[in-house]
Order: C-alpha cells, then structure tokens, then sequence
C-alpha cells in the first residue's frame, strides 16, 4: 500500500471516529436525557426547572452548540497532523 | 409616534437597506449566482445560515406553537437545532469538499446518473415549493397586521422585493441580505423577550427567566403548570404525546434540516472545508440565541394570556384583544352570556380561540411595550419570512437552469444564455410562490411541517451513503430515494389529508391506524429507514460501483485542495 493511501486511510479512521465520539453524546443528550430518561430527570429539579424538561428545551441546544465547536476544533488538529491543513 | 408610524419607517428602512444591498452585490456569472463566487467569509455565512433557516415559521409561529404544547413543543426545539450538529459532521464539509453547485449536482455525479439527478432534482423541488408558499403566507399576514394593507397586497409587495434582489444579485445578493435581515431578525425577537423577562422575572436573560421566581415568589414554571391543570389543559412541562412519537418526530426534523437543499447549498459559498465546518458552527450558535429564547417566550406568553383573559369581563379586555380579532386570529363566543371570557381546556365550554401564529406578534402588545418595539416585531417577521423565501427561491430557480437545463436538455448552452435561464427561472419560481401565497391551498401549514419528512426520505440518506458507504452503487440509491418519497408522501395523504378514506373529515378516525404510533410529522424517520435499508438490498445484487467514483468518494473525505466550485 502507498503512502499516500495510508495516510488517508488513518486520517479517516480517526475521523470516524471523532463522529463516533461526538454523535453519541449528541443522542444522549437529546434523546437520552431530553426524551427516554426525561420523566427520572424530572425529578430533579435545578432553579424552576425539572432536568428532563431542561435538557429538551434549553440543555440539548446548548450542547449542540459546544459539540459543532469540538469538532471544528478536532478536526483542524487532525488536518495538521496528517498534513491536510488548507492554510498551507 | 403611534404603531403604524414607527412601522413603516422601520419596516421602510429594513427593506432599502436590502435593496441597496442588491444593487451592490449583482451577480456577473453563473459562479456568483449560484454560489455567492465560493469566497463568503465563514462569519458571513454562518449569519446567512442562520437567517436562511430560521424562517417565518421559526420567527412568528414557534414560540406560539410551543406556549399551546408546552414539554411536546421540545420536538422543534430539538429537532431543527440538532440537524445542525449532523449537517456539521456528516455532510456540510464532505459536499464543500466535492465543490459543486446544487445538491442534485453531488447526486447526479456520485452516483453517475442522469436518473439519479432527475429524481434529485424532483425532490428538491418538491421540498422547496411546499416550504415557500409558507413563506409568502407569512409576509402576507404581517403587511395585513401591521401596515393594514389587504393580504393579498401584502404578498406582491414581498414578491416584488425579493425578486429585486434574487434576481439580480442570485446567491451573491442573497447572502448579504440576509447577513443584514439576520442583524434586524434577531434584534427584533430579542429585544421584547428582554423586556417581558424583566418585566415578570426581574431576570433580563429569558433563557434564565423561564426557570426563576415571577413576582408573586412563585417559580413561573410550577405556576403555569398549576394554572394549565386548573382550566383542564395538561401540564405544561409534561405533554401529552407519547414518548415514541416525540422521538420520531425529533428525528424527523433533525434528518430533514440536514437534508434540506436550501441550507446545503450555504455552505457551498464559503473558500475552505475548515471555513464549512467552521460556518456550521457558527451557524447554529446565531440559531440558538433564538431557540432557547423561544420557549421562554413560549412560558411568559401563555401566563400572561391566561391572567389577562382567564375569567375576566370582556367588555374590560385591552385594545390589543380588538384588533386581532379584527383579523380573526382571535375568536371569542360568550357560549353562557355571562360576559366573561372561559378559557378552558373542554371545547364544548371554552370561549376563545387562539391562533397560535400571534402569540409572537401580539406579545408586546399583551405585555404593554412602547410602540416601536411593536414595530420592530414586524419587521423582523418580514426579514425572516423574507430571507428563507429567497434562499428557497434560489434552490428553485438553480435546480431548474443547472440542474434540467444546463445538464440534462441542453449541455451546449453558454455560461451567459445560463445565467439568463437562471433569472427566468428565479421569476417564475417567485410568480409560483406568490400564487400559493395569495391562493393558499387549505395544507399548507401542514405540508410545510411535512417538507422535512419528505426531506429526511429522500435527500438525506442519498447524500449520507454517497459519502460513507463508497460502495453504494445507482441503483440502490435511485430505488432508495423513490421508495422513501413515495413512502412518505403515501403516509401524507393518507394519515394528514384523509385522501383515501373520504377527505379530511376522516382524520381524526384514522390515528387509531398510524403506524407504531407514529404521526404523519415523525413518519418521516421510517421513510428514511425504508430507504436505506432499500437501497443496501437493491445494492447488493446490482452492479457494482465504478473504479473512478470510489476515488471522487475517497477524494472528497480528504479536505485539502478542495479547489474552487466550479461546473
């Protein structure tokens, strides 16, 4: 195998990875605690907020937020490591 | 100043400003048109994004929708901002990376077919039309409301402006204009939620507001829900829809944000796969200043309505309440003759009826703020209703000049006789528009909600495998994306028009039969199922996929050289 395919081969593999990651803390904090886990959240209650209704309508937003920054951040790293970055 | 002054001058100097906009940022060759040129910085576009996607719907109807549904409203709260995280991850720097124009221009060459373009082509349309006669609609209610021009009027008027700057200025024009309308949208929404939180919080922040004490030492939440069980209604932060059902409709909306063309074709304007991520994020940072400020609109607008209203004579009901019963938003029956307004849960006693679509518009007006920030609402209505129009109307007028046009009828066409046919096509894509706008078949507000539906059967799984799986081959994918639309639309008129049961009075009866459970707004991500699983079954038993198209698919999983779009 060639160099080059291999290093594209192990950028992607990390990629994938990267998504793995960030994907499933995406459906957790949605799904999981905005919507399956809700009703056990509910009990607990932060401020005038029960948890569950908290993530559904303010919490899961703000996540989303961070994990798109994460990824940004990530992948201009992994860019540089594997000498993809566009700035060159 | 009275209300109307302040509204045309606001809602006069908005709209110059896009007009001057227009004249700035014309559009010499197909490449600005369809593309803005490929050079938007990543701030730009990350606010065009934002003002692209958040339309009327978002602006005028959501935080409404939400206040009458309370824990069931999350499904859009969830659902339109999480399909950002996947567009971020799965698609936005992949399609960048390819460099193309339109959607069906990924399609129709990764799967190396003019089928498959066609068919891409259809659905992107099918998607776009549904969603901007909405869009019409909704300026068409503005001008009516605010500037007391008849509805109809309303529509040409936004007609007019938008083909001013579509047409001229194409992507280029459209994405400094909505750079500017995202500016007036989100100041608009912003500034009476500041206002009504302090007012009943003391908080100035409503994202924390919604979850503090209002000035009776009582948390505003547990009031609510208190006030919602005693008038019969469910408790606002529970809900009543099932649990499944709120899960497929969340996935519904999330799959078809994703895989909406007008959104898509944003990130094909920026330089860089770094600046597609990067804009992405941005975007969806822009989006949730006004997501999570919504539901918090959604939590002071019902408590107030109920105080204002609930039990109260009608003959001491604010001017506010009169002039939207003007426009029959708002209905009141005095089904017992005593006078006062019984707003309550059972409909055989319940005396008002509340257009959802006003509980934004009237807000300030309920809450008792100073005229110009009325008028700000309205203009910030028009700019979103406006901005989502336009990007929509460019989806439309590209899928046919690029997409038909330039690659399937006539290939020898000129870069100029193109640019022309996208012009045309802008106009008669606006002409349709206003149409529906003016003539609203009696669906379209249901349709709209549907469009994601439709999206998440079609496009997204399409554009998902033709990056992840380089293996998927034609067949599977055009057979994929048919099944899937025509799944989807089958459920529609099925379950939401009662088509083949005898027309909408048979509805109601049909929920008994939906399938799982699931309503015709969360069918959606069982037709995105359906396709996939389609498409891996055809696929494994037609040809398999050319040596070549592997390699444009490796290719564009690498982000360097993404090279400028171009035909």
């Amino acid at each position: 195998m060639n160099d080059n395919v291999k290093n594209a081969r192990d950028y992607w593999r990390e990629n994938l990875r990267c998504l793995l990651l960030l994907l499933s803390i995406w459906f957790l904090v949605s799904y999981g605690a905005g919507i399956l886990f809700r009703e056990l959240l509910d009990e607990i209650q932060i401020a005038g907020f029960p948890l569950g209704f908290w993530f559904a309508q303010q919490g899961s937003i703000y996540v989303f937020v961070l994990l798109i920054f994460v990824y940004v951040y990530w992948m201009n790293q992994l860019d540089k490591k594997y000498g993809y970055d566009e700035r060159e | 100043m009275t209300v109307q002054t302040w509204t045309y001058l606001l809602v006069g100097i908005t709209f110059a400003v896009y007009i001057g906009i227009a004249i700035w940022s014309r559009a010499g060759s197909t490449k600005e048109f369809y593309v803005a040129g490929g050079g938007v910085s990543p701030l730009a576009n990350g606010m065009a994004t934002a003002a692209d996607w958040m339309s009327a719907a978002s602006f005028i109807s959501m935080a409404g929708l939400i206040s009458f549904m309370g824990f069931d409203g999350s499904v859009y709260l969830m659902g339109w901002t999480g399909g950002y995280v996947l567009l971020a991850l799965l698609l936005a720097p992949y399609l960048r990376k390819f460099g193309k124009f339109t959607v069906p221009d990924f399609i129709g060459e990764r799967y190396y077919s003019k089928t498959a373009r066609i068919v891409a082509v259809f659905c992107a349309l099918l998607v776009s039309f549904t969603y901007v006669a909405g869009q019409m609609r909704g300026v068409g209610v503005v001008f009516s409301r605010f500037l007391e021009v008849d509805i109809n009027t309303g529509v040409i008027i936004g007609m007019i402006i938008v083909l001013f700057y579509a047409v001229l200025g194409g992507m280029k024009g459209i994405t400094y204009t909505q750079v500017a309308q995202y500016c007036v949208l989100i100041f608009a929404f912003m500034v009476p939620a500041i206002f009504i939180s302090i007012q009943m919080t003391g908080n100035p922040i409503p994202q924390l507001g919604m979850g503090s004490k209002g000035t009776d030492g009582l948390y505003l939440l547990e009031k609510l829900n208190g006030l919602s069980t005693q008038l019969g209604f469910a408790e606002y932060t529970k809900g009543t829809k099932s649990t499944l059902d709120v899960f497929a409709i969340t996935a519904a909306l999330m799959v078809g944000t994703a895989g909406l063309p007008h959104v898509i074709v944003r990130f094909f304007t920026v330089k860089r796969v770094r600046d597609a991520r990067k804009s992405a994020g941005l975007a969806l940072l822009f989006i949730a200043i006004l997501y999570t400020t919504a539901p918090a609109i959604a939590v002071f607008a019902r408590t107030n309505l109920i105080n204002t209203v609930s039990n109260k004579p009608y003959s001491n009901m604010p001017a506010w309440f009169s002039n939207w019963e003007k426009t029959g938003l708002l209905k009141f029956e005095d089904k017992n003759d005593d006078g006062l307004i019984q707003y309550v849960a059972p409909p055989e006693i319940n005396e008002l009826t509340v257009d959802r679509d006003i509980m934004v518009l009237a807000n300030p007006e309920i809450a008792n703020l100073p005229a110009w920030v009325i008028a700000l609402v309205a203009a910030g209505s028009l700019a979103a209703a406006l901005s989502t129009a336009a990007g929509l109307l460019l989806v439309i007028s590209a899928s046919v000049s690029h997409d038909l046009i330039k690659n399937v009828f006539n290939p020898k066409i000129t870069e100029k006789q193109e640019l022309i046919a996208a012009r045309l096509s802008a106009v008669g894509a606006v002409s349709v528009a206003g149409y529906f706008g003016i003539n609203p078949p009696g669906f379209v507000a249901a349709v709209v909600a549907l469009a994601f539906g439709l999206a998440a059967a079609s496009i997204f799984p399409a554009i998902i495998m033709g990056i992840f799986y380089k293996k998927m081959n034609k067949e599977g994918a055009i057979t994929g994306m048919i099944v899937g639309i025509c799944l989807m639309l089958f459920y529609m008129l099925k379950f939401k028009f009662g088509v083949f049961d005898g027309g909408k009075a048979a509805i109601a009866g049909l929920k008994a039969q939906w399938w799982f459970g699931i309503s015709p707004e969360g069918f959606g991500s069982v037709a995105m199922l359906v396709n996939f699983v389609v498409a891996l079954i055809v696929n494994s038993f037609t040809a398999p996929v050319p040596e070549e198209v592997q390699e444009i698919v490796e290719n564009i999983r690498i982000p360097s050289g993404a090279g400028d779009a171009s035909h």
